[in-house]
């Protein structure tokens, strides 16, 4: 069988599995007394075993087989989980994950994981014997099922039909034990039962089956009007199926295998949960070895059939390809809004008006396809700082809330080293180890909030933890002795500027190197990506209390909302989410102090900037008003009004960039092309404000 | 034996310079250019060409000669050089001609009031005819103008 066709979708799905492990694992560590989580474990696991076996991955394969046999005696309550197993199963967890990266790169999937195979051995001997079906298969198939459990409309169902005459039949398979593609089987299975009747009820349920999570044995109730050995022999035509009952039913049959399968629903209850998802309490599983499916499903998306999310995976290039497009349709769009007003037909202004209706619609749309949830980035943050906490000796909670907000993808794929970095800066720096939390009063355990929310047109992700907070003194002390500022310069700054100086290239507050962070490249690559991205950093901290690193990105990267301005003959964009407020002010209102034009705005006197001067334009200059229309914009909370000519308009723009020859240019952050085919430049405002 | 090339003629003053065709990518007549501000003087800007933002700068001015005002003769070669699009303002685009590689012969120190390095060679083409073949990533090294520009402030 030609594997290539499938090695995408394995992939895909080992990683899916992989964090699903890493999740619960970690959510295990927190609760390990809870079988049910235990269970969740092992089935992931268990897949994971049988994909990469059928892909002939015996490396992937043999770890996975004794993460299972360790699991399994967990689960049967042979092995308490203790500190040691865990490490040993996150141990294996990562050789699994650099195993499937090998492979994503083409690689074999080849591994040495003789070391961590052994010590797992070694806690399956020492902490008991080895439980006779520990081994491949996990839980028995021998599971005798005695009828499935109906709801009454089904009962009533295969009643009627049994009176109106049609077949009504119950069937068990029973798949080889060497069976690899169970799913597949249990499919081929269903399709030629559909094709001469109806499968009204199956266990475990359809979706389950369909996902492969059962074992060997599945069975359903099926109403058709051909003979039962008919039936018999088409389900034996079909490869890899051991054996298979039909039974055929009349009413007292019927109604005796319901009363005795409601006997056994005692037993089967938590199975039955599945179909209504619960969470599953550790006591009413410990009867039973079939899988229990718990709410938070451990297989998204591999099975068309039935899944309420259906999606499809689409190369990044084709969405880079459509958005390109699609800026190019955008600036036809506005040319062709201009045309429509200047010719004043009404035919054609109709029609052009719908266009940008649906235009925007679809800039929506495709605008929302390169949206990915943090999430994507936060997923492997909890094991990460598990891992630092243990590396450093300290106790920290990380609590991520926000998880599902949305940004560009470009964003997301830039943004991970950035977040990784202040992660373990709050690990490392930020909170203390436990002898001095306890001494200054606080919980041993340190909490690191990771949070993402939208505000405006911005994403903020803000890293917060409750540790020592950082001391002005320290860091000038640390500033003036690197040769970062000077003494004079440290004293007279703010809070606020000291603060920034820990984005300043080679600084370093730690007072030893660990190697968690510290290793000289430090915060100000950080700021630099952030910058890069067109987003910012801010650090608020409390000295004793913690401190925030508050990160503020733009929602995406090549279409934004921009006023567009005149300045004598010239053009310039702004992009709507640095202005505050537009406005006019007369030469009388404007205040000097210290040499510096200031105007009053709101409660506060803010900076003028001429936009003229800074720009050298040649054919403006407010001088010469006696009113000047004013821009009013911001960088954090700092504000600052541009002095321009005149007000053009608010505009939809795509971004371009102003090509590789040109160097950065202060004040301008790329440009865009208008409606009539003119280039504009963006302004950058943050360039405005000191 | 020299390869056989092809070669975009265009013109400063009197003078006839020469730039392979194939880093050439087209040439347009004179259209509306963006002022960007706070660069280079002879930087005059940025053009939009079929939707991509492209600066232009001024061929004259990046040698040092007088810039002249544009006629309708005048024409931007928008070249691709090391993943870098330009465009280069010249007083006009005549000709694509042959040549042989051989019969370039290293530049002498200044042609034209242009310095060496900017310069691959010059050609002799037929009797009376010498084109000067421009060295285009010399031409467009950024880190040498930030040095010149260091030197005149």
């Amino acid at each position: 069988m030609d594997m290539n066709q499938y090695l995408t979708m394995f992939i895909d799905e080992s990683n899916d599995h992989l964090q699903s492990l890493n999740e619960n694992m970690l959510q295990l560590e927190s609760n390990p007394d809870d079988i049910g989580i235990v269970q969740i474990i092992f089935r992931s696991a268990h897949t994971l075993k049988g994909m990469a076996a059928t892909m002939g991955y015996e490396d992937l394969a043999s770890l996975t087989h004794q993460m299972e046999n360790v699991l399994d005696l967990v689960r049967n309550e042979k092995l308490k989980m203790q500190d040691y197993i865990f490490d040993t199963l996150f141990k294996s967890l990562d050789a699994l994950e650099s195993m499937v990266q090998d492979i994503t790169e083409g690689g074999d999937g080849k591994s040495d994981v003789s070391s961590i195979v052994a010590s797992l051995q070694s806690i399956v001997r020492g902490e008991g014997a080895p439980s006779s079906e520990g081994a491949a298969d996990g839980a028995s198939p021998a599971v005798s099922i005695k009828g499935i459990e109906l709801d009454e409309f089904q009962y009533s169902v295969l009643d009627q039909s049994i009176s109106e005459g049609h077949q009504v039949l119950y069937i068990q398979v029973t798949l080889r034990e060497d069976c690899q593609l169970k799913a597949v089987r249990a499919y081929m299975v269903f399709e030629a039962l559909e094709r001469s009747g109806e499968i009204v009820k199956t266990y475990p349920d359809v979706q389950e089956i369909e996902q492969g999570e059962f074992d060997r044995v599945f069975s359903l109730y099926y109403i058709t009007q051909r003979e039962t050995e008919d039936i018999d022999n088409q389900i034996k035509s079909i490869s890899e199926i051991e054996t298979t009952s039909v039974v055929a039913l009349d009413h007292e049959s019927l109604q005796q295998m319901v009363q005795e399968s409601a006997a056994t629903a005692e037993v089967v209850k938590s199975n039955d949960s599945a179909a209504t998802p619960a969470p599953v309490s550790p006591s009413e599983t410990t009867a039973n070895t079939n899988p229990v499916k718990e709410s938070k499903a451990s297989a998204p998306r591999n099975t068309g059939g039935g899944n309420p999310s259906r999606t499809i995976r689409v190369d990044i290039e084709r969405l880079d390809v459509l958005m390109n497009l699609f800026s190019e349709l955008l600036i036809d769009r506005v040319r062709l809004e201009q045309l429509a007003s200047e010719s004043n037909n009404q035919e054609l202004t109709d029609t052009v008006e719908h266009m940008s209706r649906v235009s925007s619609d679809l800039q929506n749309i495709v605008l929302k396809l390169r949206m990915v949830p943090v999430d994507t980035v936060f997923n492997r943050f909890p094991r990460m700082v598990r891992d630092l906490a243990k590396t450093l000796d300290k106790k920290i909670d990380l609590i991520i809330t926000g998880a599902e907000t949305e940004l560009d993808r470009t964003v997301i794929d830039e943004i991970g080293d950035p977040l990784v970095h202040l992660l373990r800066n709050s690990a490392d720096h930020g909170v203390e180890p436990i002898a001095d939390r306890i001494a200054a009063g606080k919980p041993e355990t340190g909490t690191v909030h990771l949070r993402a929310f939208h505000s405006g047109n911005n994403v903020f992700i803000e890293i917060e933890d409750d540790g020592r907070g950082i001391y002005r003194e320290k860091i000038l002390k640390n500033a003036i002795a690197k040769g970062v500022v000077t003494e004079a310069e440290g004293a007279s700054m703010t809070d606020d500027e000291v603060n920034q100086l820990l984005f300043a290239p080679g600084f370093s507050t730690a007072e030893k190197i660990s190697d968690v962070s510290g290793r000289g490249v430090g915060l100000d690559v950080v700021k630099s990506k952030i910058v890069a991205l067109g987003g910012n950093v801010t650090i608020y901290s409390t000295p004793g209390k913690g401190t925030n690193f508050s990160v503020q990105l733009p929602l995406t990267l090549s279409i934004i909302a921009a006023m567009l301005i005149q300045m004598g003959s010239e053009k310039y964009a702004i992009p709507l989410s640095s202005i505050v407020e537009t406005g006019i002010i007369k030469r009388g209102q404007i205040k000097h102090v210290h040499g510096s034009r200031m105007v009053q705005f709101r409660e506060s006197l803010i900076p003028i900037v001429s936009l003229s001067r800074f720009f050298d334009v040649p054919d403006f200059d407010e001088e010469a008003e006696e009113e000047t229309e004013i821009v009013v914009i911001r960088k954090g909370d700092r504000l600052a009004a541009l002095t321009i000519d005149d007000f053009i308009g608010q505009s939809e723009i795509v971004i371009k960039n102003l090509g590789k020859y040109l160097p950065a240019i202060q004040g301008i952050s790329g440009a865009t092309i208008l409606g009539d085919g003119q280039v504009a430049l963006i302004i950058d405002a943050n360039a405005f404000i000191k | 034996m020299g390869e056989e090339i092809k070669v975009i003629v265009f013109k400063l003053g009197e003078e006839e310079y020469g730039i392979e065709v194939e880093k050439v990518q087209t040439i347009e007549r004179m259209m509306p250019i963006t002022r960007v501000p706070k660069t280079f003087a002879f930087v005059k800007g940025v053009i939009n060409l079929r939707g991509v933002v492209i600066p232009v700068i001024n061929l004259r001015g990046r040698f040092g000669l007088d810039e002249i005002d544009a006629t309708d003769q005048t024409r931007i070669i928008i070249v691709a050089v090391n993943e870098m699009q330009v465009g280069f303002i010249v007083d006009s685009a005549s000709d694509v001609i042959d040549l042989n590689t051989d019969n370039i012969e290293s530049p002498p120190e200044v042609v034209g009031g242009i310095k060496a390095k900017y310069l691959r060679g010059v050609a002799k083409v037929g009797e009376e005819r010498l084109l000067v073949m421009l060295n285009l990533s010399e031409v467009l090294n950024k880190s040498e103008i930030i040095q010149l520009e260091g030197l005149e402030e």
